[in-house]
């Protein structure tokens, strides 16, 4: 009888110690894919669930349109990983892309939080490192996202980022083209050229009321440097042409394709 | 008589069922193996591409960091010279062994560690650190390491798809029959082949 006892004993503790095993191996791994599918997946709730929701719909729209899977995923931490491998492991672990095309990218964030460096990095699937090659990702993260998120908006920070990476991803402009507008923006910030380049913008805004809706909203995201430089150089023509990816897409996300990830990308902290 | 003739038959044909069916195992096994090695051979392929690539952006890098002025001499001359010996030690992916992966590794880690010493040498240079040619091969620089050890581990996997298929039974006889020798694995954690500190 006390045999028994003693083995029951036994029985449960082993039984506890593997469930308490597998609890601490589950939380130190990559989170695992989301169910049902989807693009923007806020695990630290740095995002109200509008923000989450214009991002999702205008990058829902862009995979229904182009293929291209960009996901954004916001971790409450990095689980001692480098953020590379952290962006790399759960890039390839979702499968992000297409299988064969490999047209996936990932913008990681680990936040700012009290007693850590914020971390953010952005991984393309082994397609897309032509399209955009880590020298842009880290322009990106230098010029679209660390201003806004060391000012606490993370929302502009990744939208600015998300509608940069479409443009480059459907080749609206090279990565060369943007690193040089990047750039010469980062120089001549003047206030009276943000003034000027703000009227124009209004200018463009209102002399374009008679197109459709989604024009508006998603002109008005373009950051200051795209229209500065188009306006610049010329090439006009890069304006306005994002109307078809906010087109609403009808359903949700359909689920990511099996895309790989080489390790490329680049990164920053704050 | 004419019995005993139908049970041999029987017999007979039932030795050549289990024959056929083991050489039609047999087929499909040395296939499976023939299939898993070529994409371990593939693989390596992509592994050798970012050494190549980071040994490509060495030269770039060097002569950015010569410009700056009296840089110390002999840690970029230490990452030349281990670059140069590092081109000249190339493995046939078709005959791995893990004596030549482990001189290829040494050889690459020597980089590696380079590398990483000048990386704490331009450190006493802030002017070097802010100019933009840096920067954007530091970013260059960076990936390629970050890439160097996905691949490497991708690499490590599908050897270790193989060799787990090649090592079971009863696939060991086959593997033993047409002399398929298991892959050598990248040592994962190894002090000098770490990706160096390129971070600022």
């Amino acid at each position: 009888m006390i045999m028994r006892k003693k083995c029951w004993y036994l029985l449960t503790l082993t039984l506890l110690l593997y469930t308490l095993s597998n609890i601490k191996a589950f939380s130190q791994d990559i989170p695992e894919r989301p169910v049902p599918p989807r693009l923007v997946n806020d695990f630290a709730g740095i995002l109200n669930s509008e923000e989450v929701s214009i991002l999702e719909r205008k990058l829902v729209a862009f995979n229904d349109s182009t293929s291209t899977q960009i996901a954004i995923v916001i971790v409450p931490s990095l689980n001692g990983f480098d953020k590379s491998d952290y962006a790399q492991r759960l890039a390839e672990k979702w499968g992000i892309g297409l299988k064969g095309l490999n047209n996936g990218i990932l913008i990681l964030v680990k936040p700012k939080t009290s007693d850590s460096n914020g971390q953010v990095f952005i991984a393309q699937g082994y397609g897309l490192e032509g399209a955009i090659p880590d020298l842009t990702c880290s322009e990106i993260v230098d010029y679209e996202i660390l201003p806004s998120f060391r000012a606490g908006d993370y929302f502009t920070g990744l939208n600015n980022a998300a509608n940069t990476i479409m443009s480059l991803a459907s080749g609206e402009f090279s990565a060369a083209e943007y690193g040089q507008k990047a750039k010469k923006n980062s120089h001549e910030n003047s206030p009276i050229g943000i003034i000027i380049i703000v009227v124009i913008v209004i200018a463009i805004l209102f002399g374009r009321s008679g197109g459709s809706n989604n024009k508006h909203i998603s002109t008005g995201g373009l950051p200051f440097w795209l229209l500065m430089g188009s306006m610049g150089s010329g090439s006009g023509s890069h304006s306005g042409s994002w109307g078809g990816f906010s087109g609403g897409g009808g359903g949700g996300f359909g689920g990511f394709g099996g895309g790989s990830f080489g390790g490329g990308g680049a990164g920053g902290s704050w | 008589m004419k019995k005993g003739c139908l049970i041999s038959i029987i017999i007979g044909g039932f030795l050549a069922l289990i024959v056929l069916g083991i050489v039609l195992w047999g087929t499909k096994a040395y296939n499976g193996m023939v299939t898993m090695s070529e994409g371990v051979t593939s693989q390596w392929g992509n592994v050798e591409t970012q050494y190549q690539r980071r040994s490509d952006l060495i030269p770039n890098f060097v002569n950015t960091v010569k410009g700056a002025a009296n840089f110390e001499q002999t840690t970029l001359t230490q990452v030349i010279e281990a670059r140069a010996k590092a081109t000249s030690v190339t493995i046939d992916p078709t005959k791995m062994t893990s004596e030549n992966m482990q001189q290829f590794q040494q050889a690459q880690g020597q980089v590696s560690s380079a590398l990483s010493r000048l990386m704490v040498v331009v450190e006493q240079y802030p002017e070097l650190k802010a100019t933009q040619n840096f920067r954007d091969l530091q970013v260059e620089l960076e990936g390629t390491e970050n890439r160097i050890s996905v691949e490497r581990r991708k690499f490590n996997d599908v050897a270790r798809v193989f060799n787990t298929y090649i090592k079971r039974f009863p696939q060991n006889f086959i593997a033993g029959m047409f002399g398929f020798q298991a892959k050598p694995y990248f040592d994962s954690v190894e002090g000098a082949e770490k990706a160096p500190e390129v971070k600022f």
